[in-house]
């Protein structure tokens, strides 16, 4: 992802707060359940098991859920599309720990 | 403004109280000629010259002033009263808003209806209706005989406990119209007042779609699951009867810039996550996780509450 920033990406998770659905590798809290868990997303074959997992679709995923995946339970989040390709970053290039 | 005192009654602002005063001056003209010869009649009978006296008190005079001149005057003024008013019996259009008034000891019951005639919004002592278009009442009453009327929108019409009147009114303009019991009822019969507001179309619309709005709002599917959940148990929304106290206060809760007591920021996907498993967020706290709701329920919940502001 050109120009995206894991280290940007980090700080918008927070910012947003992801982690109160999904445990995020790198935090320590929130660890949310409602959701999966989004450590190992480099090796992750789909986006929410229905989307192939790119760069582009996942971010559009962080960004606004719903339109790209009719029905989803993530809802639209509060982040611009360049907090969305960080975000993407940051989940891509985090190691499960 | 809306004493009864003041309602002027020959001030036509609408199709059918047009044609009502339009008649009512014509009868009054009449009644003024008529009374003018009746006068100038009995003048000449006390002071009149004797030739004028016997010709009026002849039979030709009688023949054409006592009956000649009154069935025709009358006949062509039934004819033509009739004809001018006949807009006030034809039928109107099938899709026309109608509304069921019914008259009470002293006061009035005002239902919107649907087209199947079903009410469908509730009011009192006041009438919201689209300017240049006519408004179909259905009046009725719940205990005494009352009278329907708003002098400028139309002609006044009883109220029959048992029966259901039909009277159409149209405000060609955006105005208030005052209104008034106009059968004597009992008591305060003389403050039973009315209150007729006409809108342009566009803005009646707009105030209709908002007060439905709002009542949607109040009976809400969310509005239904954050009861049956049990969520009032412990919180409170001001105007609901949601009114526990264990928990943090919602009236206000989606004007808040946080969830969870200031630990993460209130959006869609955190409230929905708190209401889910708010202990895998913040353990050992005194909410219970509601895992056992779907996906849409838990999105339910968070637009009431966001909508809480």
């Amino acid at each position: 992802m050109p120009q995206a920033s894991p280290a940007r990406g980090k700080a918008a998770i927070e910012r947003a707060g992801c982690g109160a659905c999904h445990t995020v590798p790198g935090m320590r809290w929130p660890q949310g359940q409602s959701g999966p868990a989004l450590t190992g997303f480099g090796g992750q074959g789909l986006i929410a098991g229905r989307l192939p997992n790119r760069p582009d679709l996942l971010a559009a995923f962080v960004r606004d859920a719903p339109a790209v995946l009719p029905g989803t339970t993530m809802p639209a989040m509060p982040v611009s599309e360049t907090e969305a390709r960080d975000i993407a970053a940051y989940l891509y290039a985090a190691e499960a720990r | 403004m809306l004493n009864a005192a003041a309602i002027p009654v020959l001030d036509p602002a609408g199709p059918y109280a047009g044609s009502i005063t339009t008649l009512s001056w014509i009868l009054i003209a009449m009644a003024i000629a008529v009374l003018a010869v009746v006068v100038a009649a009995l003048w000449i009978a006390l002071f009149g010259k004797e030739g004028l006296k016997a010709r009026l008190g002849g039979t030709s005079a009688i023949w054409i002033g006592g009956i000649a001149f009154p069935v025709v005057v009358l006949s062509l003024l039934l004819v033509y009263g009739l004809s001018l008013t006949r807009n006030l019996t034809a039928p109107v259009p099938a899709d026309a808003m109608r509304v069921r008034i019914t008259g009470e000891m002293w006061w009035w019951r005002v239902a919107y209806l649907d087209r199947h005639g079903r009410p469908v919004m509730l009011d009192a002592n006041e009438l919201h209706i689209p300017a240049g278009r006519p408004v179909v009442l259905e009046l009725e009453s719940n205990d005494v005989i009352h009278s329907f009327w708003v002098p400028r929108l139309s002609g006044k019409l009883d109220m029959v406990p048992g029966r259901r009147n039909i009277l159409p009114i149209q405000a060609d303009g955006p105005d208030v119209f005052a209104g008034q019991c106009a059968e004597y009822c009992g008591g305060p019969h003389a403050l039973m007042g009315f209150v007729v507001v006409a809108h342009e179309p566009a803005a009646f619309e707009a105030l209709m779609a908002a007060r439905r709005a709002r009542r949607d709002r109040a009976a809400s599917p969310g509005s239904m699951l954050f009861r049956s959940s049990g969520c009032a148990a412990c919180h409170r929304i001001a105007g609901t009867d949601a009114n526990g106290t264990a928990g943090p206060d919602l009236s206000h809760a989606g004007s808040r810039r946080s969830i969870g007591a200031g630990i993460l920021p209130n959006n869609r996907g955190t409230m929905m996550g708190w209401i889910g498993d708010s202990q895998s967020i913040k353990p050992g706290n005194r909410m219970p996780p509601y895992k056992m709701l779907s996906a849409a329920e838990l999105e339910m919940l968070a637009v009431y509450v966001e909508a809480q502001k």
